[in-house]
């Protein structure tokens, strides 16, 4: 094998109307990797994120998963290929039960790789399994929904601001899961707004500022760099 | 929890089939057993819209008016007999459904009113004086050669159980699973694997075909139709209340909504339309009140997994 990047993602547009929400992004991610996304609000990380997982075709520019460009790909054919995300507002089929949720991904997307319960399980969710959806909590619904990306058996995940509304105690076991993913060996694209919690799970960020890049580095460096500084302050 | 099963989609299908098969051996109203065995496979294949995609079809009526038309002029033209006729009617309804799966891409009440539209433009082409030749155009169709009651009865006896097995198949398969999916959450299903416009496709198309079919059959069985009798909007409204007043999405609840509403339809709408639709009315206003999610949804409540 060679030791070519797992995603490369190169001069990416995507326009909405007269605005450029990504204006030429790049980046590479190594399989196992994390790597951190921040930015102010409005710089275009979900919209790299939908991107990335298919929401959206970009205008411009190249999304290189195992060396196959993907971008423009629907979703399901990505989930299939190996990639899945997380929702910022968790989106679980309400009323379906916790298991069939999880069912649906593996069935469709994972091939039948993966058993369902073993994926509750991973997760903490197998107490409940025979819940219905709608009726769990906001933690435990950003729990299913990484429960089902995790149950299509993805090599990258995107996850999209999975620490926004949790309570101390349910980021350390958050970011503690998120390790073990990349243990076996699940690169994470992860868009946070809390930077402690970043911190803790990767040493590399990029830095989104009008949908371009403008910084790849430690998030103490980024702390440092004047242009990181204006765009969250504000010029 | 159980899954509702295979074994409760078996007892629908028998009892349908006991019960419409049995029923004509000491009722001797044929036509009204006809109408009420025809609108519970409509509200059948409705649902399979409906019930499992979320897509409202108002034009519903359209795919009847095409399978009856369609069984009509293969008869007619191309001196088919009733039985293939009929499948000619399905597969006319079914091409139907290919050229509207572009409406597919509207959602909610867009879709329903876009679906409407398209229903009545079929309407205005098939009564259109200037294809008299072709439709009869306003004068409606004489199919009195292959007048048939009891052979089209059973035809149609079958058709129903075909598309309640198709609804049962739904429930219980996992593109059935994948359509609920799709129901609930689009983006996440697609996020989860599920091929969106393949599963939306097949159960619209499904839904089409059932509706061509009991067309086509109606059509044969009366023998005698005008455009307005097979393309009255009344027809898709009742199948959209017997689904909505059953329960939507389930196998049991479009039958137990037709059986019962076309049931009072029959005592006292024809007699007394004023009443039946002051009660319709009321009805229709009580369910949305009380029962949004239909006669189902009772069972629900009390904990009982409905098929």
């Amino acid at each position: 094998m060679s030791s070519e990047p797992l995603l490369t993602v190169e001069g990416v547009v995507k326009r909405f109307g007269g605005m450029r929400a990504l204006d030429g992004v790049g980046f590479t991610l190594e399989p196992g990797e994390i790597l951190g996304l921040v930015g102010p609000n409005g710089s275009g990380k979900t919209t790299l994120i939908n991107v990335i997982s298919g929401v959206y075709r970009p205008e411009a520019g190249s999304v290189h998963f195992r060396g196959r460009n993907v971008a423009g790909m629907p979703a399901h054919r990505l989930a299939r290929l190996g990639i899945n995300r997380t929702f910022q507002v968790p989106r679980p089929f309400k009323e379906m039960t916790v298991r069939d949720n999880v069912r649906v991904a593996a069935v469709f997307g994972g091939g039948d790789r993966l058993d369902p319960d073993a994926v509750l399980e991973r997760t903490g969710l197998a107490a409940l399994a025979a819940r219905e959806a709608g009726t769990l909590n906001t933690s435990q619904q950003k729990q299913l929904d990484l429960a089902r990306a995790l149950a299509t058996d993805p090599r990258l995940l995107l996850v999209d601001e999975i620490g926004a509304g949790l309570n101390p105690e349910e980021l350390g076991a958050m970011a503690d899961r998120l390790l073990k993913l990349q243990e076996e060996g699940i690169a994470l694209l992860v868009v946070e707004h809390l930077l402690d919690f970043l911190n803790r799970i990767t040493p590399r960020v990029i830095v989104l500022s009008a949908g371009r890049g403008i910084f790849e580095g430690s998030l103490s460096d980024a702390a440092q760099d004047p242009q990181v500084v204006e765009a969250f302050i504000g010029g | 929890m159980r899954r509702p099963g295979v074994l409760q989609g078996g007892a629908v299908l028998a009892l349908l089939a006991l019960g419409f098969g049995l029923v004509p051996l000491f009722y001797g109203n044929q036509s009204l057993l006809f109408s009420m065995m025809a609108y519970v496979a409509l509200a059948q294949g409705l649902n399979v819209a409906y019930g499992f995609t979320g897509y409202l079809p108002f034009g519903y009526v359209g795919f009847f008016g095409a399978g009856a038309y369609g069984t009509a002029l293969a008869i007619t033209f191309l001196h088919w007999p009733a039985v293939p006729a009929v499948l000619g009617g399905g597969v006319l309804a079914l091409i139907f459904g290919v050229v509207l799966a572009p409406l597919l891409r509207l959602s909610g009440a867009y879709f329903a009113i876009a679906n409407l539209a398209a229903s009545q433009v079929l309407y205005y082409v098939v009564a259109n004086p200037n294809l008299t030749s072709v439709t009869q155009g306003p004068y409606g169709i004489k199919l009195t050669s292959v007048f048939a009651p009891n052979l089209s009865y059973a035809v149609l006896w079958v058709i129903l159980l075909l598309a309640t097995g198709a609804a049962v198949y739904l429930r219980t398969s996992r593109l059935g699973l994948a359509l609920r999916a799709i129901n609930q959450d689009p983006v996440s299903a697609e996020m989860a694997g599920v091929n969106l416009v393949r599963g939306r496709m097949v159960a619209w198309l499904l839904s089409a075909l059932v509706a061509g079919l009991v067309g086509g059959v109606y059509g044969w069985h009366v023998s005698v139709f005008y455009p307005q009798s097979v393309f009255t909007l009344r027809i898709s409204i009742f199948a959209i209340v017997f689904v909505l007043f059953g329960g939507a999405g389930t196998v049991i609840g479009p039958v137990v909504g037709a059986v019962l509403l076309y049931g009072l339809y029959d005592v006292i709408g024809i007699s007394t339309p004023e009443y039946f639709q002051l009660i319709y009315g009321a009805l229709i206003v009580g369910l949305v009140l009380f029962l949004p999610e239909g006669l189902a949804s009772l069972a629900r409540r009390r904990g009982w997994d409905v098929l």
